[in-house]
């Protein structure tokens, strides 16, 4: 018997065999990242989310903004020109998950901190026809109506708090106080306005 | 990075590529005299009298195989992919951005930079120099202020002669680069809702609207009291705290009564974002040269 012939018939092998071949790529490309000073250290002024940009960042992913928005910059031209200064591994250390997203239907949001006004931000959401007649991105009006009311704010705190989150005790007791009875649409605002303003990079 | 992920990083990806190279190389079939054996023809499989044969890999995918093995040995030794090993040339990607930026720079001299040393007058008349001013007014500012500069709802008309905080190209610049927060404060509860309605009757008055002249005459008491500091007695407004002109057609939240009625109750506090992190001062040069060359095309 060959020693393909081993392999192909005894399927418990063939599929360790298969593990092990697979799994080099991800060992060496993303494993020793877990555990390198460069992609582990927060950049200078990092901090973990507020408890209010923490529920707006919850919105973000409910509303499936990552699936049409990216927030990760390149460093190429073009996009520094476009967006700022090229997006860090230090600046995600706190984010669990990242929100890097895949696609590109609307710009990437990695630095739209601060680009706009508030009031812009919730016009748009309103229906961002209502700013920009050409885009194409849904409207979101309920975000006016739904109020928070902090019920998990704090158990969403202790479980990050848990994967290395260093939210402080004061933290955890303030936040349902913090984002209750705030509506969704402040607090989503809120989340998008800090996005990305800790590195800086003229256009 | 320190040398246990080094190791482990060179390691891994050497072991890789000799597993790899073993694979192709101990399942090789070369010898042509194998063939003719019997057993080394089919694979020794047979279904329904159909039997497969056992055929070496065509020479050319066997060449194009050692191929990509040159080639990633001369990929590992040009970039860094082997652990901390920098590659021969130190290229990262941060530096061939680096590059790209340097060179556009330098491309760009000629224009931005000299457009950053013309007088704003003079490029706001300078039609290739509006032309850039125009695409960077398209990426930058026509999401609020529209794709024409003619404003929208809360977002104001750059193209009208009205400045909440002056039109002249110092002024335009200042708001550009600092950014400007308007603030109307909330007279709701001060002024009670009898207190609105009248001092917006008074103001539908002052600019020429249809009004209730008995609750604009109370209302312009209330407006001497509260509204004079920053619209003016006459109401005209003042720019330098940004305060519109109440008595043109002009309005950045709707000249309605009830609009009116809205802004006095809830204030205002419109935002205009500063543009100084985010933009080069050429760049914020040139947007000054467009917004104002906007205004001189009505003249």
């Amino acid at each position: 018997m060959k020693g393909h012939d081993i392999v192909e018939k005894n399927l418990g092998l063939m599929t360790v065999l298969i593990i092990i071949a697979i799994s080099f790529g991800g060992l060496t490309q993303i494993v020793p990242q877990f555990f390198l000073k460069e992609t582990t250290t927060p950049v200078e002024g990092l901090k973990p989310l507020p408890a209010l940009v923490l529920e707006g960042r919850d919105i973000y992913i409910r509303e499936g903004c990552h699936v049409c928005h990216t927030q990760m910059v390149r460093p190429l031209r073009a996009e520094v020109e476009r967006y700022g200064h090229y997006s860090v591994a230090g600046e995600h250390v706190y984010e669990h998950p990242f929100l890097w997203g895949s696609k590109r239907t609307g710009p990437d949001l990695a630095r739209v901190g601060g680009r706009y006004s508030d009031d812009w931000h919730k016009v748009h959401l309103f229906n961002p026809r209502i700013v920009v007649p050409e885009s194409n991105m849904p409207a979101f009006p309920w975000l006016y109506d739904n109020v928070l009311d902090g019920k998990h704010t704090a158990a969403k705190m202790r479980a990050l708090r848990r994967v290395g989150v260093p939210y402080t005790d004061e933290d955890i007791a303030g936040a349902a106080e913090a984002v209750k009875g705030i509506s969704e649409m402040d607090a989503l605002v809120a989340y998008l306005q800090q996005l990305g303003t800790l590195l800086k990079e003229k256009r | 990075m320190g040398t246990f992920w080094n190791v482990w990083i060179i390691g891994l990806t050497l072991t890789n590529l000799v597993l790899v190279l073993w694979v192709l190389l101990a399942n090789r079939k070369v010898a042509v005299s194998d063939q003719d054996e019997e057993e080394n023809k089919t694979t020794g499989h047979v279904y329904d009298g159909i039997e497969e044969y056992d055929n070496p890999l065509p020479r050319w995918w066997f060449i194009m195989f050692i191929g990509t093995f040159i080639y990633a040995g001369a990929y590992l030794l040009v970039y860094p992919g082997l652990g901390s090993w920098p590659g021969l040339f130190g290229w990262t990607s941060v530096k061939e951005l680096r590059g790209h930026q340097q060179q556009a720079d330098a491309r760009y001299a000629d224009t931005f930079g000299t457009y950053a040393n013309t007088p704003i007058e003079e490029l706001a008349r300078n039609p290739e120099a509006m032309k850039m001013g125009l695409r960077l007014f398209a990426n930058n500012c026509a999401v609020c202020h529209g794709a024409d500069g003619g404003g929208n709802y809360g977002f104001p008309n750059l193209t009208d002669h009205d400045w909440l905080y002056g039109g002249t190209p110092e002024k335009i610049k200042e708001t550009i680069t600092l950014g400007r927060k308007g603030a109307m404060p909330a007279w709701g509860t001060l002024m009670g809702e009898a207190g609105v309605v009248n001092v917006s009757e008074y103001v539908l008055q002052i600019s020429g609207q249809e009004h209730d002249a008995a609750k604009a005459e109370v209302g312009a008491k209330l407006y001497a009291q509260n509204c004079v500091a920053c619209h003016g007695a006459d109401g005209k407004g003042n720019q330098l705290l940004g305060a519109p002109n109440l008595t043109d057609d002009i309005w950045l939240y709707g000249g309605e009564p009830q609009d009116i009625r809205t802004s006095v109750r809830f204030g205002r506090n419109g935002e205009m974002p500063a543009q100084q992190e985010l933009l080069k001062p050429d760049r914020i040069h040139l947007l000054a040269a467009y917004v104002y060359s906007l205004s001189l095309e009505q003249d």
